[in-house]
């Protein structure tokens, strides 16, 4: 038997690709990727027209996206985040049909459930055999976890997967198994190493973060959750880095030994792992060099698929052991409803991605976020887009002051016990506005742009374009 | 003050403010923000206030906004101001 192909386009003919159906991407190549556009291309040029896309997450890299949708190529979209600068193509209404925004869980459930079918996924695989086992570990485009294409590969009806680095069979160490393969194709580069890992993600060194970095660490150490077998999950951002290395300070010191850390893994939560704070990592994503790594020579740093990670559908997910997750927004509401679709000006630049599945699922969910960002404050009467509902939000971080929902008394009455300076947020709000003034409410197109999917299948939002 | 000579203030750093004055035989301020739609008036505002407290009538006033406070807006355009300037 033979799966080796010439070439992407020969893949894409012997899948039996037509008009209309839905292609897949997986988006551990980041801004890296070349995987989604040399197919893209491909298939405009095979004349294949009206197609879904169904892509984990899509980043500026894949700009050449809107000639496709412009050109007929593609007609409908549906991700779990979209960067800047191709939200803003979305965002002036670049399609007819609304974009379909799901989250990290959201997403594979309903591949799982066959709710979003895929007809041909493609596999961006830094190594694989010839028989189509893959592994993101190693080969120069190695970006390790392969989380987000399991499902793929698992429920598309047929799957071709794409290598720079092909090895004799059988790889022994593979992520994606064989018998879900059809096809395998070697290419030159499936990406650019320098878009598809940071080479170290840093700490933030701006005082207001490192303020709000110390009252997070601080409300953790005072929930009542931080002590053995603690799990805790955070973002890559600067301000959520510096306070897992102040809670990595605060578990040393009183020698807390956590389970595990969860989620896109940075280099700090490697050294949390090496320092003993957590028996094991679990990981659908790997955001920098030291995570990659990690996860090729550490057997404690498991690669795990984003069914696992925080599909609703499974039968468990790890997001529903998680003790704390910090994540961000770029605003909130009085309701502590969270926005990570859009920017204040109503124009897509992100998405969920694990957001609402994380705060869903962990017993503490917190958002860390300055009091206002370019003078646009973050607390608002009513968020543009709710990405993640109120009622799984529990606290707010800011250097003014530490907001708490008001459903979560227990956890308020232990952070005022501790010392820590506790608002009301609708007092942060005002604070706030009496530094920046109060911001003229905006008004949006009349087209709907994208709709927002909750992790349980319901509209949560519609995004509008932008006026 | 009259304006004399070109002369700038602030940067294009995000929460900054960059103001550019120059002679001119009236006055005309031009604004743009990131932050436009939530706080152009009171930009406009602050800049006219700040031109009017320092006797300022005619000029030609350039502001890119990205997003500063109007503590930075007004200290930059007195500082632009000041460079740009004589006494009458």
């Amino acid at each position: 038997m033979n799966k080796l192909v010439n070439s992407i386009r020969e893949a894409i003919a012997l899948s039996g690709l037509q008009d209309g159906m839905t292609v897949s991407f997986h988006h551990h190549l980041r801004n890296g990727d070349h995987v989604l556009n040399m197919v893209m291309h491909e298939i405009a040029e095979l004349g294949i027209r009206d197609l879904t896309v169904n892509a984990s997450s899509l980043f500026d890299v894949h700009m050449p996206l809107v000639d496709h949708i412009q050109n007929g190529v593609v007609s409908h979209v549906l991700a779990d985040y979209i960067s800047a600068g191709l939200g803003k193509a979305f965002s002036a209404g670049i399609m007819e049909k609304p974009v379909q925004f799901r989250t990290h869980g959201g997403r594979p459930c309903d591949i799982a459930s066959g709710k979003t079918p895929i007809d041909v996924a493609f596999i961006a695989a830094p190594t694989s055999d010839t028989m189509g086992n893959c592994s993101g570990k190693y080969g120069k485009s190695a970006c390790g976890s392969l989380g987000y294409a399991f499902a793929d590969a698992m429920y598309a009806k047929r799957v071709v997967v794409i290598t720079d680095n092909l090895v004799p069979y059988p790889l022994a160490d593979f992520s994606i198994a064989e018998n879900y393969v059809d096809y395998v194709v070697q290419v030159d580069a499936i990406g650019d190493p320098r878009g598809i890992v940071s080479g170290t993600t840093k700490i933030t060194r701006d005082p207001v973060g490192l303020v709000m970095a110390q009252y997070a660490a601080k409300v953790i150490d005072a929930s009542g959750l931080l002590k053995d077998g603690f799990s805790f999950q955070t973002g890559a951002g600067g301000a959520s880095l510096a306070a897992a290395k102040f809670l990595k300070d605060i578990m040393l010191k009183k020698e807390i030994q956590g389970s595990f850390g969860l989620g896109g893994i940075t280099g700090y939560m490697v050294d949390m792992l090496k320092a003993g704070c957590f028996k094991t990592l679990l990981d659908v994503q790997c955001f920098d060099l030291g995570a990659v790594e990690s996860i090729r020579t550490n057997p404690a740093h498991r690669e795990i698929s984003a069914l696992q990670y925080a599909s609703p559908g499974s039968k468990s997910a790890a997001v529903d052991s998680l003790d704390v997750v910090i994540l961000g927004a770029t605003e909130i509401d009085t309701d502590f409803n969270v926005n990570v679709h859009t920017d204040s000006q109503g124009c897509i630049m992100g998405g969920s991605g694990g957001h609402s599945d994380t705060a869903a699922g962990a017993k503490l969910s917190m958002i860390i976020a300055p009091m206002f960002r370019a003078r646009l404050p973050i607390v608002t009467d009513r968020v543009t887009c709710i990405s993640t509902p109120g009622k799984d939000v529990d606290v707010l971080v800011t250097q003014g002051g530490i907001a708490v929902n008001p459903a979560k008394t227990e956890l308020k009455n232990r952070l005022i016990d501790a010392g820590l300076p506790v608002i009301d947020i609708a007092e942060l709000k005002e604070k706030t506005e009496r530094i920046t003034g109060k911001p003229q409410k905006l008004t949006h197109g009349d087209r709907i742009v994208a709709e927002v999917i909750s992790r349980n299948g319901d509209i949560l939002d519609k995004i509008y374009s932008v006026s | 003050m009259k304006i004399l000579k070109v002369a700038c203030a602030g940067t294009l750093e995000s929460s900054d403010t960059y103001v550019e004055l120059e002679p001119c035989d009236e006055l005309e301020i031009t604004v743009e923000s990131v932050v436009e739609k939530q706080f152009g008036d009171r930009i406009k505002q602050a800049v006219k206030d700040v031109l009017s407290e320092c006797g300022v009538e005619c000029a030609r006033v350039r502001v890119i906004d990205r997003g500063a406070l109007d503590c930075t807006i007004r200290a930059r355009v007195e500082t632009a101001v000041l460079r740009a300037g004589g006494e009458d």
